[in-house]
């Protein structure tokens, strides 16, 4: 039987979260750097969303917004079940001379990330890419590390994060315990 | 019996839902097909033959762009040059590329059925690229593709296919699929051109041209397949021409946004006119650029499901 999902962060909690990361990166980024935000499908997507919201309404910064989906990308790609459901990538801007922060909800083996930068980088040259996610849950299997991270949490590597989208964005984070 | 989904022998097998997850997924590739880097790394390592036992330009290079966009090795074998000039059975040819581990062979054959013996004696998947007279299912769906996006929708659209309706697999397998997808399909040829019982197959049969073409929202002219008439089933060419033959005059009488379509080869001037080919309402070239998204989407698809079985 498992045990009732531990919540760990709750609505506000994630609002204050957010808040801070979009500080981070208006605080990394110049204002006269040109920066879009590029969510890794599903998760990262609603999240890039409410970080450049943040980004517009609280430090007066307009960064363009994409998507990259990595279903094509991933190192299993051939082996795993078929998935019809491939979403749109959508990058809609060059990417040379403009810094990109990928942005997806949980970081955990770092594969989705690889995937990610890989897909990323058939749309052109960006000037750099950093990554931003809202839980760094630890366990890595490759070498990879955010630079801006909501919350690191230290989980078993069989426990389950989930960051759970309501249609207003993230409404809390569940850690399931095996 | 139904096939296993590792192989795509005829849109006959497949149920509309099938169908529109053919065209879902070639949508993305379309996408990938307009960027800069025209490839994604999907089909790293996975092995596809082009076994071509007809003539093919187009069908050929859109299955070997498909399957290298998708950084598939894609190898390219026509009869001509191969060891069945030589004499080899389809059968030990098949098996001597068994042995070579395909994931997915891409078969072309003048006989109908062809790909299906092929499917029952391989473990690879298997793609009809068009069996004789029988089926050419990636060309009807990079025609319901090409259709879809001008038209934003198949059903209740009124489609015109007019031409060598007895020797076309592209016919056959377009009737299949767009009836499928609630399209009303009329059929238009002198009756000599005209296979028996295609009424059975749900479409509405003309031999006066220009009533077929009343109100079409969409007309796709087939060339005579001159390699496949045993007898003379039309008078000549120049009288083919006239009375069958796609003009500006003749498109009036379709919906004045009705697009044209051919799956090509061209036969200019008869057919087809040059300035309804080359005309504002044609999507000829449009065609061409979605068989490589959805051939794409079919090796895609099917590689993925051979990868569930692996190879012993």
């Amino acid at each position: 039987m498992t045990a009732a999902p531990e919540i760990v962060l709750d609505g506000p909690a994630i609002a204050a979260t957010l808040d801070q990361m979009a500080l981070a990166i208006a605080t990394k980024f110049k204002p006269s750097t040109p920066v879009a935000l590029v969510g890794i499908r599903r998760g990262g997507v609603p999240l890039a969303e409410a970080l450049g919201a943040r980004l517009s309404a609280q430090h007066r910064r307009n960064v363009l917004r994409g998507a990259v989906d990595i279903t094509l990308y991933r190192d299993d790609a051939a082996t795993a079940l078929p998935n019809p459901l491939i979403g749109r990538s959508d990058i809609a801007f060059e990417l040379a001379e403009r810094v990109i922060v990928l942005v997806d909800d949980v970081l955990y083996t770092g594969r989705t990330v690889r995937a990610a930068l890989d897909a990323l980088l058939d749309y052109g040259r960006p000037k750099a890419v950093s990554l931003a996610v809202l839980i760094d849950r630890g366990h890595r299997e490759l070498p990879i590390a955010a630079d801006f991270i909501g919350l690191s949490l230290d989980t078993e590597a069989d426990a389950r994060v989930e960051v759970v989208m309501g249609p207003e964005g993230p409404e809390r984070v569940e850690l399931r315990r095996r | 019996m139904k096939p296993a989904a590792r192989h795509l022998l005829g849109i006959e097998d497949l149920d509309p839902r099938e169908i529109v997850q053919f065209l879902d997924t070639a949508e993305v590739f379309f996408d990938v097909s307009r960027r800069r880097v025209r490839k994604v790394p999907t089909l790293r390592g996975k092995t596809v033959i082009n076994l071509f036992y007809e003539a093919s330009t187009r069908t050929r290079t859109s299955f070997e762009l498909a399957g290298k966009r998708l950084s598939a090795d894609v190898v390219n074998i026509s009869a001509s040059s191969s060891s069945a000039s030589k004499g080899e059975s389809l059968y030990d040819t098949l098996k001597t590329l068994e042995a070579m581990r395909p994931d997915v062979i891409v078969v072309r054959h003048p006989h109908s059925g062809a790909p299906h013996f092929i499917a029952r004696h391989t473990q690879a998947g298997v793609v009809n690229a068009g069996d004789g007279t029988h089926e050419h299912p990636t060309q009807a769906l990079l025609d319901a593709f090409t259709i879809r996006r001008a038209k934003g929708r198949i059903g209740e659209l009124v489609v015109t296919i007019a031409g060598d309706i007895a020797h076309s697999r592209v016919a056959r397998s377009n009737i299949h699929l767009l009836t499928r997808l609630g399209a009303r399909v009329r059929v238009c040829a002198p009756r000599t051109l005209l296979p028996v019982g295609v009424e059975a197959l749900g479409a509405e049969v003309f031999t006066d041209f220009d009533a077929a073409l009343e109100g079409a929202d969409v007309v796709m002219m087939l060339r005579i397949q001159h390699e496949r008439l045993t007898e003379a089933l039309i008078p000549s060419t120049r009288e083919y021409s006239r009375t069958y033959g796609l003009t500006a005059k003749r498109l009036s009488a379709a919906r004045p946004d009705a697009i044209v379509m051919h799956p090509g080869p061209m036969n200019r001037g008869v057919e087809i006119d040059p300035s309804v080919a080359d005309g504002r309402q044609s999507v000829i070239l449009d065609q061409v650029e979605a068989g490589v998204a959805l051939r794409m989407a079919v090796l895609y698809l099917l590689a993925a499901e051979v990868g569930q079985s692996p190879l012993t």
